[in-house]
């Protein structure tokens, strides 16, 4: 009997633990979504260092060298959204995340330190302002 | 000594099953495409039960040989720091959660789960440079939860069935 309570305060206890994550990930979720903003900028930080900007509103295709020459990976923007269309790392990940623009959107490439981030560049904040 | 050997044998027969579930896991399409990286975690039902059977030391034992090997058969030495740190910080909650008796095993699966998602995100902040990436831990602790209660139901199944089984 006693073995059997506390089998079921246990069982309620792991209903209540799973439902306590899904809320708290569900409720940052949500906050993350109706925070979110049109970023208008893709910065590449590798080793946690920025090597380069690229605006958003232009279309273009970078290879990005990383770990002395022997990393690449095909940073893609087009319409307004960044991806890696390319790369040869060993799992890939980043090939198969979806395409970015979100303000704090990252692609991040793991084996090759690479982190491709979407920002609000400060100028357009300015004239965000002013108009 | 005999049951000394007896148990020996069982953690390497052990280890060998979290090492094929690992590739098997490899060989599983990815289940959220638009987050990659999200894994069921199969290795953890051999974890929970060894945990559970044998103890926090045995239960550590066989999953830093899982982790090790899978690194060398199937991985690299970059995603070796990520998965020692994610085994790390769920063992330790895992065992800790098991200790309080709080949970049953399903809880103590989904704690696994969701702090080795946070041991590796951690791991990737640190080396990484960037705070940022820390907005992927929701879609992890997600993941990290349902899987977590389907591998904790897999672990207690096989608990009940190794139940009269001498080990």
């Amino acid at each position: 009997m006693e073995e059997k309570r506390s089998k079921s305060k246990k069982f309620r206890n792991d209903i209540v633990l799973a439902a306590t994550v899904l809320l708290l990930a569900a409720a940052a979720m949500l906050f993350w979504y109706f925070g979110r903003n049109d970023g208008d900028c893709v910065s590449v930080l590798l080793d946690g260092a920025e090597i380069a900007r690229y605006p958003l509103a232009e279309d273009t295709v970078v290879a990005i060298a990383s770990g002395e020459g022997t990393g690449e990976n095909t940073l893609v923007i087009e319409d307004g959204k960044a991806s890696v269309s390319d790369a040869n790392c060993p799992d890939g990940i980043c090939v198969q995340h979806r395409a970015i623009s979100q303000v704090g959107e990252t692609i991040v490439c793991l084996p090759h330190k690479l982190v491709i981030k979407i920002i609000q560049s400060a100028d357009k904040q300015g004239l965000d302002m002013a108009a | 000594m005999r049951r000394n050997v007896k148990r020996i044998t069982f953690l390497g027969l052990a280890a060998t099953v979290a090492l094929i579930l690992s590739y098997v896991e490899l060989l599983l399409p990815p289940i959220v495409t638009a987050v990659p990286g999200i894994k069921v975690g199969l290795p953890n039902i051999v974890i929970i039960f060894i945990l559970y059977r044998f103890g926090v030391r045995d239960a550590a034992v066989v999953s830093f040989i899982r982790i090790i090997l899978a690194a060398l058969l199937f991985g690299n030495p970059m995603t070796l720091a990520y998965s020692i740190a994610g085994a790390l910080l769920s063992l330790v909650l895992m065992a800790l959660c098991k200790r309080g008796e709080l949970f049953s095993a399903v809880g103590v699966s989904i704690v696994g789960g969701v702090a080795h998602n946070l041991g590796q995100i951690l791991v990737a902040m640190c080396l990484l440079g960037t705070a940022e990436i820390g907005y992927y831990m929701i879609a992890l602790a997600m993941s990290g939860t349902v899987s977590g209660v389907f591998i904790g139901l897999a672990g207690a199944a096989a608990l009940r069935a190794m139940k009269n089984v001498r080990i």
